[in-house]
């Protein structure tokens, strides 16, 4: 589905991708963890396409999309669902569903009867504004929208980020259902190991700019990788 | 009485001219944050439009309502090709730059059709109340700024590409990764912001004649209505249109048109002192 090879990208002339490389098959989910700052959100921005790259390739079927424009890259088949949720504040919740279909020139009536299929808890807030949603509306919001546009391969920037866990279960169930329904590829950054044990078949740690770890099934579910990697918290956030 | 209602009909009026002029502004200041200062010469040349299409015989509505939007529309496209797409989120270079075609724009017509106003007739003659006339074209701009505002409405609130417009005016990014190109989006939308101006140009014309120059006369009024009306383009727009505008008819019909705009940036001032981020940064907040 998408193969990243020895990407390089960073912000302006700080470098934070170091040369990753990764494949994400037909409806496999892919997690990647790793402390704050060693550069999970700058792969999936590099990946969209909204952080330049400096070197490597990122292809989707075997097709390049490093060089095209955001636009472009959605239409070869990725949905991203971003850090902080990006929704359209001032657009209501339908209209935020509709924008996610029409901007894949999908019908949006038809996207909005799915959205709200797989997520019945947004037919009660369909008229109200995005920005006057909880987190965890709008996360579920953030993630219809992205599949309004029916996308092959998607990118999550820690959904579960300041959510409740009764919501955080959920959202596996909900996920996991779609990655059955839909085949979806799935391409999950987090740093709750919970979410990620409930659904990636593969872990690839990362650490300044490079992966240097891969993990199967098995070994996610090892009680050890808690202390390892837990440490992801605020206390120490030292290798910033 | 008939005073009274002529009075009135002069303040709609009033507030209908500044409708007019200001919905141009509204698309292209108000939603996309861009200071073009040559907005006024968008104006000047619908209004250009509008006479040199009529003085060749064509007929006075089509010079008047369908010429000058697509005339100007395509200058605009053509300006945000050239210009603003390369000065996106630099407000000071394109102010600059802006200000230097907004000269350009008047030499260039003064060249050609000299520094002189020109004129077409009015429509529709006029009527009397009472002992007074009123002028039926008046009246027939007020329906006019009417239509204007529920077209604006219903292509932003209704249309699939008003929706996309709203979307990528407030994330362009996330828009992108949904696969919206931004760069259309704004394209389309500042040419359209133009073709309001071409037209707001061709309705006045026949009121107040054209003039190279005519555009700074209204560029600051429109730009204080935008501002004054505050995050809510559409709604803002029309609520300081009905305010300052009746407060210039006032003042103009008590004492001096000059009086009158000095009370419609007094009017203005205090307005943004008391509410810093304009009527619709406090009030109906959620309006479009």
């Amino acid at each position: 589905m998408i193969a990243v090879e020895n990407l390089v990208s960073g912000y302006g002339r700080i470098r934070v991708l170091d040369g990753i490389s990764l494949t994400v098959a037909p409806g496999e989910c892919v997690g990647i963890l790793g402390h704050n700052g060693m550069g999970k959100s700058t792969l999936l921005r590099t990946i969209v396409g909204l952080v330049p790259t400096w070197r490597g390739s990122v292809r989707i079927d075997g097709k390049p999309i490093d060089k095209l424009p955001p636009n472009r890259r959605a239409h070869a088949g990725i949905g991203f669902v971003p850090q902080g949720r990006q929704i359209f504040p001032g657009l209501s919740v339908r209209e935020n569903l509709h924008f996610g279909a029409l901007a894949k020139r999908r019908p949006p009536t038809h996207a909005e009867a799915e959205a709200i299929e797989e997520f019945p808890e947004l037919e009660r807030l369909l008229d109200r504004p995005g920005g006057a949603l909880s987190g965890g509306e709008q996360q579920l919001l953030a993630l219809a929208r992205a599949l309004a546009g029916t996308p092959r391969l998607l990118l999550l920037d820690e959904p579960t980020e300041g959510i409740q866990p009764s919501i955080v279960q959920a959202m596996i169930e909900r996920i996991g259902d779609l990655r059955r329904k839909r085949g979806i590829a799935v391409l999950l950054v987090e740093q709750n190991l919970d979410f990620l044990r409930g659904l990636a078949d593969r872990l690839l740690l990362i650490h300044r700019g490079r992966i240097v770890r891969e993990l199967d099934r098995a070994a996610i579910a090892d009680p050890s990788l808690e202390q390892e990697f837990i440490g992801a918290g605020p206390n120490t956030v030292a290798h910033h | 009485m008939d005073y009274a209602v002529v009075v009135a009909l002069q303040i709609v009026s009033g507030v209908a001219t500044l409708v007019i002029v200001s919905l141009g502004l509204a698309v292209v200041f108000g939603m996309m944050r861009v200071i073009n200062l040559a907005h006024g010469e968008f104006l000047m040349l619908g209004g250009y439009t509008a006479i040199l299409a009529s003085g060749q015989g064509i007929n006075r509505w089509l010079s008047i309502l369908v010429l000058p939007p697509l005339v100007v529309g395509l200058i605009g496209a053509v300006v945000e090709r050239v210009l603003i797409r390369r000065l996106y989120g630099r407000m000071v270079d394109t102010m600059l730059a802006t200000w230097g075609l907004s000269l350009a724009f008047i030499g260039g017509v003064t060249m050609l059709f000299g520094n002189s106003v020109t004129g077409i007739s009015a429509p529709f003659g006029s009527f009397g109340i009472g002992r007074f006339h009123v002028a039926g074209y008046d009246m027939f701009l007020v329906l006019a700024s009417v239509v204007l505002s529920l077209i604006v409405w219903a292509v932003l609130k209704l249309t699939p590409a008003g929706l996309i417009a709203r979307g990528t005016m407030q994330n362009a990014e996330m828009a992108a990764a949904l696969g919206v190109s931004p760069e259309r989006v704004y394209a389309l939308t500042f040419a359209a912001g133009a073709a309001l101006s071409g037209l707001a140009g061709g309705l006045i014309a026949p009121v107040s004649g054209v003039l190279p120059t005519m555009g700074t006369a209204y560029i600051a009024k429109a730009f204080i209505t935008v501002i004054t009306g505050g995050a809510a383009m559409l709604t803002g727009t029309l609520v300081a249109s009905g305010l300052l505008g009746s407060v210039l008819t006032v003042f103009t019909f008590l004492t001096t048109p000059v009086f009158g705009e000095v009370a419609l940036l007094v009017m203005a001032i205090v307005l943004l002192r008391l509410l810093p981020r304009g009527i619709t940064g406090r009030f109906l907040r959620r309006a479009l």
